[in-house]
């Protein structure tokens, strides 16, 4: 049995810096948001990008900075720990709508002070009209923009309303030659550029741009260096005055030039990470590889006895504090989807490098130590898995996850890899990849991937077969057969590829019409000068500055549609259990557990708009009407009811996609490729193409709510499986069955990651020969292929316990879909989905 | 036993993939149906009757026991040969008691062997010598109870006494690859020191026997009892609590050289 390595003592300085960020509610800040109004008010004539870098210099001079007590590693976006600010350039008026309930919201409250209120609604007004969120919406086409808004097919909400981010940058490179190295490369490239040169004006503003921003972040390390200083003077306390003249010290030389020790290493990072947080509101900025380029001078520290084991790990654990002081507020409907308070800051651990060598080092090992001391939510820690990675990273990595705080996630080198040159990276590029936010690969600091480019809800085209396309009373897709006509199975699945592919396009539509109005009105000079090429290439990131680029939605639901079309096609079909007829009045009648209120209103808003058509004046009284006689002919009759439980036990008794089934999964397989393979065709404005992810975040739960119920059983408004995994409890056969039917999927041609969540309970890790166990488990799974797996390890009572206790459960972290969240914050449905799933335990 | 081993049939009641706790690695248990013993405490009720049974749980019932040829077992067992391979796992035959269906169970050790899989059984081991002879060469995993050193305690609560279980004990000991021995610690029956001590010292006294298991008694099959149309004798008794199964386990080790765990 391997022993557990890098087991180090936990400082005491960590307890009491987490005690302090999570003693209250994280609260909503004005300066950010009266500091850009103040800049943009001054800067109307100016070109965008200048802009943009004159209000980030702007605000890196004047926005309140603090230093948290008992910090070593400084730099915080709000006084207040755990606070955010806000980014009226993307969008704001959801906010304005939430001031009253944004601190009592289930999911993700905030407080907000009146006085913030006032400060906001005082700069807000100047918005209106100049957001991205407004040009994205004029860029779209009306009716994909009433098909995003309305009808919860996909959504691209993410980037309509907020920054972009997903990005990982040139960490190594701030470190190594500091941000002065950026500031000379752009005056260099400013000597370089030709009067007579058509692009010049652009060139040129972008160049000068980025040096005003570099030299904002300087500035602004060094507001740090002084108030350290003046706090230093009056502390009494000896051992942390030397500690605050060392944070003077490091914040005086990095990030502006190369950091000297491990400690300015770690800082220079730190302002690194925290201000694209500042410049953007866009999140999973992730931090990538640290273990490797945090490497060099921790190993040359440890070499000459200026570090120890344990004070690098205190250091790193710092860090990992202060990636959970970052916040950010989300309007309500996306703080569902998000859930958990997460910024998806993706850490990944081992793996090999451009040249195809292993190089897993200790830091890789300390990284999942600090996961062990701290126990919160960020980052979203991840491992890199290949045939050479040492079993003892797999073991610490093992017992890690039996922690049960969800993380590390597992990253499989050997589909990820090849998976990526199939979108052009080179071998190099991919064998250096990294992990962005959930599960999304990409290469590092020279990508802009767009990963989370929309959720598209494949249930959806399904139920539009059903009605050839109408929905709320509108034809919003093609008019397919009418599905009680059809004779043959492959007219059905026909007609459901024909409705996805329709949607698929108008996805990406409104993709582009988003990442055109942020290349407009947004472009980031500060993270695009971190990213390559986007200073030899004169452009932000935002206009395709970056090497690579690429715009990833990602679908899920494979397991509903491919059980769903089994159903069809063996029971209505194959079989002629019941008719299409039958099973269409089924959906309907949401198999006879009553019609839900939201199915009413649906049709009630078709009802209406058929009225209007006719020239019928409705009022508010007869559409409540209408609405009423919805809900109550849902009370369907005892006959009916029985009929209905009768078609669903047949319909339980059809081969369920998950149990290790060859033909249903591949089957399953066919399914995922319906809408990774229609994207390939699709190209985004900067110059990249788009390529399909099969991951749903949270968003399965808030997004079955849009769904009816479908031919597998599933009721309406009931949550979607997660993931590539299988539908909550219809995997019966265990996890080595689970497995091999998840890897039967096509797994690389999603290029922009899958994910599979499994639980274990405890007892299947205990001891030494539980985690071999698991660690084997885990590589046969990607032996077969598997890309990528992540694991809760709870017990079902633990979880029920939480339910009814919050208060004794403030700090037990899940993990939900791609990241790990505090399991009290999350919505109430989503909690009993993550209780529901299948606990798959080796007892 | 058929010319062919693979057409060889058997009784079965379940093949449950990824068991973790019943010998090296990720294994697939098959669950062979017949048993010669009738332990109170017996969690699987349903393996115990040779003859296939209607079992109703939760208002549903289902037919328990089927029989396969040892090409049905090798097909379901394949699926997880990856998780073999890299486990060193394999096949556990389990029961009821393999040892009843000897033609059965050599064919599938003999299947397992040929297609590369580790073998591993759970026995009472109350059997008559030839079949254990027969048997054991084919085994690279024994998992044998021993209950009770008291004969006639052991016969009370079994129905079987136990000499025959302890001779053959002492002949797998000195003829099996490994043998692990566990000992199901049911309250009131085998859970008091004296009575966990006298079944160390004996399994100590085993020629290589280096493991002794000490499997805490739980409730799980209690409603298949009634689901058979059966009483459970035993519907009072906790499972035991953990620091007496850690008292047990000091007192295990105290009185051997075992090495002692607490679970499979």
């Amino acid at each position: 049995m391997a022993e557990i390595k890098y087991v180090i003592k936990k400082s005491p300085r960590i307890p009491k810096l987490i005690a302090d960020l999570y003693a209250n509610m994280p609260e909503i800040e004005a300066d950010r948001a009266e500091l850009i109004t103040e800049s943009y008010k001054e800067t109307e004539n100016l070109p965008i990008v200048k802009r943009r870098s004159a209000a980030f210099r702007h605000i890196l001079e004047n926005i309140p900075i603090i230093i948290r007590e008992g910090e070593l590693i400084v730099g915080s976006n709000s006084l207040a720990p755990r606070g955010c600010q806000t980014y009226p350039e993307y969008s704001f008026e959801w906010l304005e709508k939430e001031y009253d309930t944004v601190a009592t919201r289930e999911a993700d409250p905030f407080y907000i002070s009146p006085d913030t209120v006032r400060r906001l609604k005082a700069v807000y007004p100047y918005w209106k009209g100049k957001t991205t969120s407004d040009l994205a919406a004029a860029n779209m086409d009306p009716e994909v923009l009433d098909v995003f808004m309305n009808h919860g097919i996909f959504t691209v909400g993410n980037y309509f309303f907020n920054g972009v981010g997903h990005v990982n940058v040139n960490y190594k490179r701030v470190i190594d030659e500091g941000l002065e190295s950026y500031i000379e490369q752009c005056k260099a490239e400013l000597a370089k550029l030709k009067r007579g040169q058509g692009d010049y004006a652009s060139r040129r503003n972008f160049l000068e741009a980025v040096i005003e921003s570099c030299e904002g972040v300087i500035g602004y390390a060094r507001r740090y260096s002084e108030l350290a200083l003046s706090e230093a003077a009056g502390c009494t306390d000896s051992d942390r005055k030397a500690e605050l003249l060392k944070i003077a010290d490091a914040c005086d030389h990095v990030p502006a030039k190369p950091a000297r020790d491990f400690h300015e290493a770690c800082q220079a990072f730190w302002f690194i990470q925290q201000l694209m947080q500042l410049e953007s509101s866009g999140h999973s900025i992730s931090p990538g590889r640290f273990d490797q380029y945090m490497y060099p001078l921790f190993k040359k520290d440890l070499n000459e006895g200026k570090v120890t084991l344990e004070s690098a790990q205190e250091l790193i654990d710092c860090i990992w504090i202060k990636l959970n002081d970052l916040n950010k507020v989300r309007d309500a409907a996306s703080a569902e989807g998000f859930a958990g308070y997460g910024l998806f800051q993706n850490l990944i651990v081992g793996g090999q490098n451009e040249n195809g060598i292993d190089v897993t080092n200790e830091l890789s090992y300390m990284c999942m130590e600090a996961q062990l001391h701290v126990r919160l939510p960020q980052p979203s820690l991840s491992i890199r898995v290949w045939n050479m990675t040492p079993h003892s990273l797999m073991i610490k990595a093992a017992s890690v996850v039996r922690e049960g705080l969800g993380v590390p996630a597992f990253y499989n080198d050997e589909v990820i890899i090849p998976s990526m040159m199939s979108r052009g990276y080179t071998l190099e590029d991919a064998r250096n990849y990294c992990i962005i936010g959930c599960v999304e690969p990409q290469a590092c600091a020279k990508t802009d991937g767009w990963h989370d480019a929309a959720f598209f809800n494949m249930l959806r085209p399904l139920e539009l077969v059903f009605s050839s396309g109408m929905d709320k009373g509108e034809q919003i897709g093609p008019k397919t057969p009418d599905v009680l006509k059809m004779t043959k199975f492959e007219e059905f699945y026909d007609a459901y590829k024909t409705q996805e592919e329709w949607f698929i396009e108008m996805m990406a539509q409104a993709d582009n019409a988003v990442d055109a109005a942020h290349a407009v009105r947004c472009p980031l000079p500060f993270e695009s000068c971190l990213i390559d090429d986007c200073i030899a290439n004169g452009k932000s990131v935002q206009e395709g500055g970056c090497h690579y680029n690429f715009t990833g939605p990602q679908g899920f639901g494979i397991a509903n549609v491919a059980d769903s079309l089994a159903v069809v096609r063996d029971l209505v079909f194959d079989q002629q259990k019941f008719t299409m007829a039958e099973l269409k009045q089924a959906l309907d009648d949401n198999f006879g557990k009553g019609r839900t209120p939201k199915k009413s209103a649906e049709l009630t808003t078709a009802a209406v708009k058929a009225l209007d058509a006719q020239g019928v004046e409705v009022n508010a009284d007869m559409i409540k009407a209408i609405y009423t006689s919805f809900l109550n002919a849902s009370t369907v009759s005892e006959d009916k009811k029985k009929k209905y439980a009768e078609m669903l036990e047949l319909i339980g008794q059809v081969p369920k996609y998950g149990n290790d089934l060859y033909e249903v999964d591949m089957f399953a397989r066919e399914i995922g490729q319906t809408y990774t393979k229609p994207l390939l065709k699709h190209t985004n404005p900067r110059g990249g193409m788009f390529h399909a992810g099969l991951y749903p975040v949270s968003a399965n739960v808030p997004l079955g709510y849009d769904a009816g119920a479908t031919p597998d059983g599933r009721l309406a408004n009931t949550p979607i499986a997660d993931g590539v995994g299988p539908m909550s409890g219809r995997d019966t056969h265990g996890p080595t069955a689970t497995a091999n039917s998840v890897s039967r999927l096509d797994l690389g041609d999603a290029s922009n990651g899958t994910l599979l969540n499994q639980k274990f309970h405890p007892s299947a890790l205990a001891g030494d020969a539980g985690l071999e166990k698991f660690v084997a488990y885990l590589r046969s799974f990607f032996d077969e292929k598997g890309m990528h797996v992540q694991y809760n390890v709870v017990s079902r009572e633990t979880l029920l316990d939480a339910q009814k206790h919050p208060e004794n459960y403030k700090t037990l972290v899940v993990r939900v879909a791609g990241y790990s969240a505090l399991f009290t914050t999350l919505s109430r449905s989503l909690q009993d989905d993550i209780i529901n799933r299948t606990e798959q335990s080796g007892l | 036993m058929t010319e062919n081993i693979y057409d060889q049939t058997g009784r079965i009641f379940d093949i449950q993939r990824f068991s973790i706790h019943d010998g090296p690695g990720i294994r697939t248990i098959v669950f062979l149906k017949g048993c010669w013993l009738r332990c109170r405490w017996c969690c699987n009720p349903e393996s115990q009757e040779y003859k296939i049974q209607q079992l109703t749980i939760n208002g549903t019932t289902k037919t328990v026991g089927r029989d396969v040829t040892v090409r049905e077992v090798m097909e379901e067992v394949e699926k997880d040969r990856q998780y073999y391979r890299r486990s060193g796992g394999g096949v556990t035959l389990s029961g009821g008691e393999t040892m009843a269906q000897p033609d059965f169970a050599e064919a599938i050790f003999r299947a397992c062997h040929e297609y590369g899989f580790t073998t591993a059984i759970e026995t009472t081991a109350f059997a008559d010598r030839e079949v254990v002879e027969r048997l054991v060469p084919h085994i690279d995993y024994v998992l044998m109870d021993i209950k009770h050193m008291d004969s006639k305690k052991h016969e009370a609560w079994t129905t079987r006494p136990n000499e025959k279980i302890l001779d053959n004990a002492r002949w797998i000991a000195s003829h099996a690859s490994s043998l692990t021995i566990r000992v199901p610690v049911i309250p009131g029956f085998n859970d008091s020191v004296e009575e966990i001590m006298a079944i160390a010292r004996f399994t100590d006294s085993l020629p290589g026997v280096e493991q002794l298991h000490l499997l805490p008694y739980h409730r799980l099959g209690m409603d298949k009892y009634t689901g058979l149309g059966r009483t459970y004798t035993l519907p009072d008794i906790l499972p035991p609590k953990n620091d007496h199964m850690d008292q047990l386990k000091a007192a295990a080790e105290a009185v051997s050289s075992l090495h002692v765990q607490i679970g499979g």
